[in-house]
C-alpha cells in the first residue's frame, strides 16, 4: 500500500482509490475533531477560566494520533501520551467526557481527580498516562506481555515525544519488550522540542529511529504531517508485532506548532520555524489531496467541519452542565471499596 | 515437619500459582536460577518460562511491567531482588501502581515483594527497611511479616487483593525461623494486627523481625515479675490502630519498635494516633526503641550498635514498667 499512497492518483485502480478516500476521510474527521476540541480548549475555555490547570494541545500533530490508532482492533491496548487527544475519539470516548475531564467535572474520565489528558478507560483499553513522561513505557510492555500471555494476538500501542526517549524508563521498557519480543508498536511524535529543549540538546543521535538498531528493533521515519504515511508505516508495525516477531519503532517527524502548554509562548522557537511549519499543516495537506485526488469535494469537508463545531458544542454544553465532584467522596476509591 | 519463613513464602505463592492461572512471577534472576533467595527455587521447572518470567535487570522495566500486566487483568507478582533496589522503580509505584484506582478506576492488583532488613553483613545497600516510603503513600498496601504462619497467609491475601500490596520479607527471617503451618488452605487478612503476647504491665508495639526481639524481651523481664503485652503490625499500610490502642488502653503504657531509622518511622505515627485517641489512658512517656538516623553500616561492631536487640529493648522497657 506504502508505493500506492505515493504514486500519483493516476496510477490507481479503483478499488484502492475508494479505499484511500474513505480512510482519508476517517483521518480528516478526526484530526478536524482533535483540532476544534483542543481549540476550543485552550482559546476559549482556558482563557474563560472554565478549564482549570495546565492545556497541552498536539496542534499540528494531529496524524500521528489518527494515522496510527485507526489501526487499533478491540483487543489491541493504546497509551496516548499528552499530544493524542483524538486516540481517546477513534476509541470510543464520548467527546463530552473528555471537556468535563478538562473542567474538572464529575463526568470526566476521571471523576475530578486528575485533569487535561491525564485520562484512560480500561474498558476501552486505553491507559492513562501519569506526568512522568515514558512511565507508560514499561506498562505497554507489560500489557503486550499480558495479551500474549492470554493468547491473544492483540498489541499495545505506545506513546511518547522526542524527549521521552532520554527517560530511563523508555530504554527499561524497549529493552524488556524487545528481549521478551512483546507485541509493542511504539509511535513517537518527534516535535523537535521538548518544553524549551530543542532535539540536539536531548540525544546525540540525529533521529529517535537511530536508536531501534541499538535494541535490534525495526525502526522507521515518516513524515508524522501525513496521516496516510503514519497510517501506512503504523500498518507495518502492527503487522510485525501481531507477527509475533517483537516491537517495532515508528519516528513521525512532526512540529510542535505551539508552546510546551497554553501558558507557554515559545519565544525559544525561531519564529521562521513556526512560519514553515505552518505550510505544513497537516490537515490543510490532507484537504488539499483529497481535492486534487477528487477524494472528496470542498462543500463535503466544510459540511465535516460544521458537523464538528456542532458536535463540539453540543458536546461542551453537556460538559457544562456536568456538576464539580461532591467533596464527600474525597476518600472514596483509594482502595477498593468493600 | 516445621516450615521456614522462605519456605512459607515459597508455599503461598505456588499455591496460588495452581489456583490461579493467571498469577505470574517476574523479576532478577527468578526463574532458572531460582531467586537470589531461592524463593522461586523449582518454580521454572514446574511452571514453565511463561509464567516465571527472568527479566533483565530494570526494577523500573519490572514493576511497570507489573503494572500493565495488571491492568490487563493478570496477577503477577514481581521480585525485587533486594528491597534497596526497590528505589530504582519508585515513580512506578508510587506515581502509577498506587494513584490508578483513584485517578481512574483501574484497578492494579500486583504483588512486589522485597527482601528487606539488616543483620546479615549486607551493608549499606543491602540492608535497609524502605517500608516508610510506600507507607507514606496513598494506594499502596504494606505487608510486613514476621512469622512462617503469616508470611505464607499474607502472601496469598496480597496476590488475591485488586491493590498494589509492597511485601517486605525480612531476610534475617528467611531460614532463622520455622513453625508447623497448618496442612489446609489459609489466609491472613491485610490490614489486620495481632496480639502476639498478652500482658498487663505494657505493650510493645513493633513489626518483622524486631517481634522476636520484643518477644526475647518479654521473656526476659518476665522473670522480673513484668507482664508484657507484644502487638506485632503484621500490616503498615493501612495501619491497625484499633488493636494499638485497646492494648495500650489496657496497659497504660507503650514502647514503640522498629528495626527501621527513627525519624519518619511508623513509631511516630503510632505515637501522635496514641496521644490524640486515648491520651488519658497513658500513664507514662511513650518509648521508642529504633535504629539511628544513619544508612546501615557494614562493619559488624557499626550494624551491632545501628540495630536495635534485646539488650536495648529490655533496658527501656523496664524503664518504662518502673515508671
Amino acid at each position: 500500500m506504502s508505493a500506492l499512497l505515493t504514486a500519483g492518483p493516476v496510477r490507481q485502480t479503483r478499488e484502492n482509490d475508494q479505499k484511500l478516500a474513505a480512510l482519508a476521510a476517517r483521518c480528516h474527521y478526526y484530526m478536524a475533531l482533535m483540532r476544534e476540541a483542543e481549540d476550543r480548549i485552550e482559546r476559549k475555555l482556558y482563557r474563560q477560566g472554565k478549564v482549570v490547570g495546565g492545556v497541552y494541545v498536539g496542534r499540528g500533530q494531529e496524524a500521528i494520533p489518527v494515522g496510527s490508532a485507526l489501526h487499533a482492533l478491540p483487543d489491541d491496548v493504546l497509551f496516548p501520551s499528552h499530544r493524542d487527544m483524538a486516540v481517546l475519539f477513534i476509541r470510543g470516548v464520548p467527546l463530552g467526557r473528555v471537556f468535563a475531564q478538562y473542567m474538572g467535572r464529575v463526568d470526566g474520565l476521571t471523576r475530578g481527580r486528575d485533569g487535561n489528558m491525564h485520562m484512560g478507560d480500561i474498558h476501552l483499553r486505553v491507559v492513562s498516562i501519569i506526568s512522568a513522561l515514558a512511565a507508560t513505557v514499561p506498562v505497554a510492555a507489560g500489557a503486550a506481555l499480558a495479551l500474549k500471555y492470554q493468547g491473544k494476538d492483540g498489541v499495545a500501542f505506545c506513546y511518547f515525544g522526542d524527549g521521552a526517549t532520554s527517560r530511563g524508563d523508555w530504554h527499561e521498557g524497549v529493552n524488556l519488550a524487545t528481549v521478551q519480543k512483546l507485541p509493542v508498536v511504539f509511535i513517537c511524535n518527534n516535535n523537535q522540542y521538548a518544553y524549551s529543549t530543542p532535539l540536539e540538546l536531548q540525544m546525540a543521535c540525529a533521529n529517535v529511529a537511530d536508536r531501534g538498531p541499538a535494541y535490534n528493533m525495526p525502526a522507521e521515519i515518516v513524515d508524522g504531517n501525513d496521516p496516510l504515511a503514519v497510517y501506512d508505516a503504523t500498518g507495518r508495525g502492527v503487522a510485525h508485532a501481531r507477527a509475533g516477531l517483537g516491537p517495532y519503532l515508528v519516528e513521525c517527524k512532526t512540529f510542535r506548532m505551539t508552546g510546551h502548554s497554553a501558558h507557554d509562548a515559545a519565544h525559544y522557537v525561531p519564529p521562521e520555524l513556526f512560519e514553515q511549519w505552518e505550510k505544513r499543516d497537516p490537515i490543510q495537506l490532507l484537504e488539499a489531496r483529497m481535492l486534487e485526488n477528487g477524494w472528496a469535494g470542498r462543500e463535503a469537508l466544510d459540511a465535516t467541519h460544521a458537523r464538528i463545531r456542532q458536535e463540539v458544542d453540543e458536546a461542551v454544553a453537556w460538559a457544562e452542565q456536568s456538576p464539580y465532584p461532591d467533596p464527600a467522596t474525597l476518600l472514596d476509591d483509594v482502595y477498593e471499596q468493600p | 515437619m516445621p516450615t521456614t519463613y522462605l519456605e512459607a513464602i515459597r508455599e503461598g505463592l505456588w499455591e496460588e500459582m495452581e489456583r490461579d492461572p493467571n498469577v505470574f512471577v517476574l523479576g532478577e534472576d527468578v526463574g532458572v536460577y531460582g531467586g537470589a533467595f531461592k524463593v522461586t527455587d523449582g518454580f521454572i521447572q514446574h511452571f514453565g518460562a511463561r509464567r516465571v518470567v527472568d527479566t533483565p535487570i530494570s526494577e523500573s522495566g519490572i514493576v511497570g511491567a507489573a503494572i500493565g500486566a495488571g491492568l490487563m487483568g493478570l496477577r503477577p507478582v514481581a521480585e525485587m531482588q533486594f528491597a534497596d533496589f526497590i528505589s530504582c522503580g519508585f515513580d512506578q509505584i508510587v506515581n502509577f501502581a498506587a494513584k490508578c484506582r483513584y485517578r481512574w478506576n483501574a484497578p492494579v492488583p500486583i504483588v512486589v515483594r522485597a527482601p528487606s532488613g539488616g543483620g546479615i553483613h549486607g551493608g549499606p545497600f543491602h540492608s535497609q527497611n524502605p517500608e516508610m516510603w510506600f507507607v507514606r503513600t496513598p494506594g499502596l498496601k504494606v505487608v510486613c511479616p514476621a512469622t512462617a504462619y503469616d508470611a505464607k497467609g499474607l502472601i496469598k491475601s496480597a496476590v488475591r487483593d485488586n491493590d498494589p500490596v509492597i511485601f517486605f520479607e525480612h531476610k534475617g527471617l528467611y531460614r532463622r525461623i520455622k513453625e508447623d503451618l497448618p496442612a489446609g488452605e489459609y489466609t491472613v487478612p491485610i490490614g489486620k494486627a495481632k496480639v502476639v503476647r498478652e500482658g498487663r504491665d505494657l505493650t510493645i508495639v513493633t513489626y518483622g523481625a524486631m517481634l522476636w526481639t520484643a518477644l526475647d524481651a518479654a521473656d526476659e523481664l518476665a522473670r522480673e515479675g513484668a507482664s508484657i503485652e507484644v502487638v506485632d503490625l503484621r500490616t503498615l499500610l493501612p495501619l491497625d490502630r484499633e488493636t494499638v490502642l485497646a492494648s495500650v488502653k489496657k496497659t497504660s503504657k507503650v514502647l514503640l519498635l522498629h528495626e527501621d531509622t527513627r525519624t519518619g518511622g511508623i513509631a511516630g505515627e503510632l505515637a501522635v494516633s496514641i496521644t490524640e485517641s486515648i491520651f488519658e489512658y497513658l500513664d507514662a512517656p511513650i518509648v521508642r526503641v529504633t535504629a539511628p538516623d544513619t544508612p546501615v553500616p557494614f562493619s559488624p561492631t557499626l550494624e551491632e550498635a545501628f540495630l536495635p536487640n534485646t539488650a536495648k529493648v529490655i533496658e527501656k522497657a523496664r524503664w518504662l514498667w518502673r515508671y
